[in-house]
């Protein structure tokens, strides 16, 4: 018995966050946010497609690496602590998983090397799926897809992407397709980027499996969830580390602010809170890879419930605890605030997502 | 990730089963003893009572005998004499909870002496003293905290002094559960005044019927659990109830004080406890409709039961760690008791808000839900938040010990 992330995939998250540290230092991330890091952000991106996370989850049939769920959560947490402005949750983790599960033989051998050999990247948008808004959402007609799809994730310069009909059919389209309108949405965090698209009768093939199964679609979602829950863990796991380290270095009254109770009692409460957020987070990615449907959505579903609400509250404790340096540009200690924010947000934001918690268990019967 | 004990654990499981599917909902013939009610609210022993009926002191024979009880307490001293499995243990507990099969005895004796004396005490007291605390025979009450000593525990003046072969004590302790029930103290006392704060301390045991000792009971907000505030007026006892050295008491109290803590909120009884409160959602109505119909309470549920998840989750990655010793869990271990506390506490006022009026109801009202135990529990925890060292100690043992924050700096008064 053992409960944890293997030597392997710590091996494999430390790596991320080195190159994070070497490549991604605040005032890297500030020119990327400010949009005049263009380079930067290629070569950042080159550097973690270097590392392999383009390959996890395609199986080893398809040329990947196959491994599991858990393995990608390492990662996403890597990558939340150091506010990696790569694409990640939709790209490979979401995309991936979506046509493995959705796709027909065909469409698995055609697609899936092309993420391994970093041919062909998909942006994904399910968010119609779990809740529309502005009555947004799409239909296929004669193969032809039209609507309003909003917060596609990992959509710029990526070649295709994956979207959902209302009914939770998958299919995908080309990015530069003449009838599609893609414009970048403005969102507090600046180190991932989401589109608003609008298609026009555009092109689409639809992956087969998920046009049987309602099921697929959920798990991808299921998916992103947990890698969203893991992204807040990482990024909330470094705002505890940098407010323990600036109260440790930061004096008012002649004494290291970290000797004040009062600030003390802030970080220990953030630290408990925390702690058992790790172990919620991997067993969800443990129990998505060992296949036992219930347990894992509900547990997909509490993850990234239980997350948002955590996440929320180091993020605003971890700021307080900077004092006036806190609010400021000047430690970009906003950057983990924002990201944080915006997972709570993105494939339904806590309340939802409890509801779904609460049907899957029955408790409206 | 591994989430399976292995096949050589298969026929153990069996057995434990077996035996659970025998004593579902068990009935201890005198539950309702007060001696045991502070440990029925702990483990969320079944108060559905539907099983076999046992009594309590061949239900305690009866679980060190099949070794579900006193597992790795060797025979000689009235244990099972196992092999110390973590494993097991864990099979034992999870199968127990799941089955509302009644736990063990529990208590200060069972829980801290008995594992205090195993490591510090003379063969002669182990002999005497770990049997009949085993099996219920000998009651135990801790004699640690004083007025003026509280979270401040090492400036206890409880004085003892050796003469002719005894020690004399003077002095009070207070926070007393279960004195005026039991046979024995293990007791903190100052013996060496010219030490240090931590280095004059001894660790004493007192039979409870010795002359000048006077019992005081303390009513808590429950009116029902009970302290006790328990005076030393020249109270004499033999030398060799002395455990350890002189001047050891601190280490003493310090080796069994972290288990104490980790016990009080056990995560498969906050689990019980939460079906428990599903079941109850499910059943009460209001205007016609069930609670759990109730967008605001399922929320309130869903988000508590977020946390008993993670709290669970959490207990297994601490189980491992302690099965693969080159696991690192950092922090794990010292959030329990304050994570642990505060989630119960939350959980059992939960089931009080949602009843509304109907909450409000206690002890033997003819309308009372689940025997009153909502409201019993929600209090008794406001107390184990306090007790066991507050939770604002272990914030500052969590900032200091786990984050490497430094100490307050000592306040030097002028008057």
């Amino acid at each position: 018995m053992y409960f944890g992330l293997s030597e392997e995939q710590e091996f494999f998250q430390d790596n991320v966050k080195k190159f994070l540290a070497d490549n991604a230092s605040i005032d890297e991330i500030r020119k990327i946010a400010s949009g005049e890091g263009q380079d930067l952000q290629s070569e950042i991106f080159q550097g973690i497609i270097n590392l392999g996370i383009n390959s996890l989850l395609v199986p080893e049939k398809y040329g990947g690496l196959g491994v599991g769920l858990l393995h990608a959560v390492a990662i996403s947490q890597a990558l939340g602590n150091g506010v990696g402005p790569i694409p990640f949750s939709g790209s490979y983790v979401m995309a991936p998983l979506a046509i493995n599960l959705g796709g027909s033989e065909k469409q698995k051998e055609e697609l899936l090397p092309k993420i391994v050999s970093n041919e062909t990247r998909f942006g994904i948008g399910l968010s119609e799926f779990v809740g529309a808004r502005e009555d947004a959402g799409l239909e296929i007609k004669n193969n032809k897809a039209s609507g309003r799809a909003l917060f596609v994730m990992d959509a710029e310069n990526s070649d295709k992407i994956i979207l959902a009909t209302k009914a939770g059919v998958l299919f995908f389209i080309d990015s530069k397709d003449k009838n599609l309108t893609a414009s970048g949405l403005t969102t507090v965090d600046k180190t991932r980027t989401f589109q608003e698209l609008i298609l026009d009768k555009v092109d689409c093939e639809i992956l087969e499996e998920s046009a049987k199964d309602i099921e697929i679609v959920k798990k991808v979602i299921d998916a992103g969830r947990i890698i969203l829950a893991a992204d807040t863990l990482g990024a909330s796991e470094s705002m505890i580390e940098k407010a323990v380290a600036y109260s440790k270095e930061r004096k008012q009254f002649n004494r290291t602010i970290g000797s004040f109770q009062a600030v003390k009692h802030m970080c220990a409460e953030m630290a408990a809170d925390l702690e058992p957020c790790y172990s919620l987070v991997w067993q969800a990615a443990h129990s998505f890879d060992v296949d036992s449907p219930i347990e894992s959505r509900l547990l997909a579903c509490q993850a990234k419930s239980h997350l948002s609400e955590i996440g929320k509250s180091v993020s605003k404790k971890a700021t307080e605890v900077h004092g006036g340096m806190g609010f400021t540009d000047l430690l970009g200690l906003h950057y983990w605030f924002k990201r944080i924010g915006l997972n709570r947000q993105i494939l339904g934001a806590p309340e939802i997502v409890r509801e779904e918690a609460a049907e899957i268990q029955g408790f409206n019967q | 990730m591994d989430l399976e004990f292995g096949s050589e654990y298969d026929e153990f499981t069996k057995d434990v089963q077996d035996f659970c599917k025998e004593y579902s909902n068990a009935i201890i013939s005198n539950a309702n003893d007060k001696k045991f009610e502070m440990h029925d609210a702990l483990s969320g022993n079944s108060n559905e009572k539907t099983g076999k009926v046992v009594n309590r002191s061949e239900w305690q024979r009866l679980l060190i005998e099949k070794g579900y009880f006193a597992r790795s307490i060797p025979k000689e001293y009235g244990g099972y004499g196992g092999e110390p499995d973590i494993i097991k243990s864990r099979i034992i507990a999870t199968e127990f909870s799941k089955n509302k099969v009644p736990n063990a005895m529990g208590g200060q004796g069972i829980d801290m002496l008995v594992p205090t004396l195993l490591e510090w005490g003379t063969e002669e007291q182990k002999q005497k003293y770990i049997k009949s605390t085993l099996h219920g025979e000998t009651i135990w009450c801790q004699g640690y905290s004083e007025p003026n000593a509280g979270s401040d525990l090492a400036n206890l003046q409880t004085k003892g002094e050796l003469i002719d072969g005894n020690w004399v004590i003077n002095g009070q302790k207070i926070w007393t559960s279960t004195a005026q029930f039991s046979q024995m103290m293990f007791c903190l006392i100052r013996t060496e005044p010219d030490a240090s704060k931590h280095a004059g301390i001894s660790f004493i045991l007192i039979p409870m019927d010795t002359p000048g000792i006077e019992i005081r009971p303390l009513v808590d907000m429950t009116l029902k659990a009970g302290f006790n505030e328990v005076f030393f007026d020249d109270v004499t006892v033999p030398e060799e109830n002395l455990v350890a050295k002189r001047g050891e008491g601190w280490s003493v109290a310090n080796s069994v004080l972290g288990h104490e803590r980790g016990s009080l909120a056990n995560p498969n009884a906050t689990m019980n406890r939460l079906n428990t409160l599903i079941n109850l959602m499910k059943e009460e109505t209001i205007d016609g409709r069930r609670l759990i119909d109730v967008p605001s309470y399922r929320d309130r549920l869903l988000q508590v039961q977020g946390k008993v998840m993670a709290v669970q989750a959490h207990s297994l990655r601490l189980l491992s760690s302690k099965i693969n010793p080159n696991q690192n869990v950092k922090l794990g271990g010292m959030i329990q008791k304050l994570v642990g506390t505060e989630l119960r506490h939350e959980l059992e006022g939960l089931a009080i808000d949602i009843m509304g009026e109907l909450g409000t109801l206690y002890e033997d009202d003819p309308n009372v839900r689940d025997g009153g135990s909502w409201q019993f529990t929600y209090m008794y925890f406001l107390g184990l938040i306090i007790g066991g060292g507050t939770n604002q100690i272990q914030k500052n043992i969590i900032s200091e010990r786990g984050l490497g924050m430094p100490r307050e700096p000592k306040v030097t008064v002028e008057v």
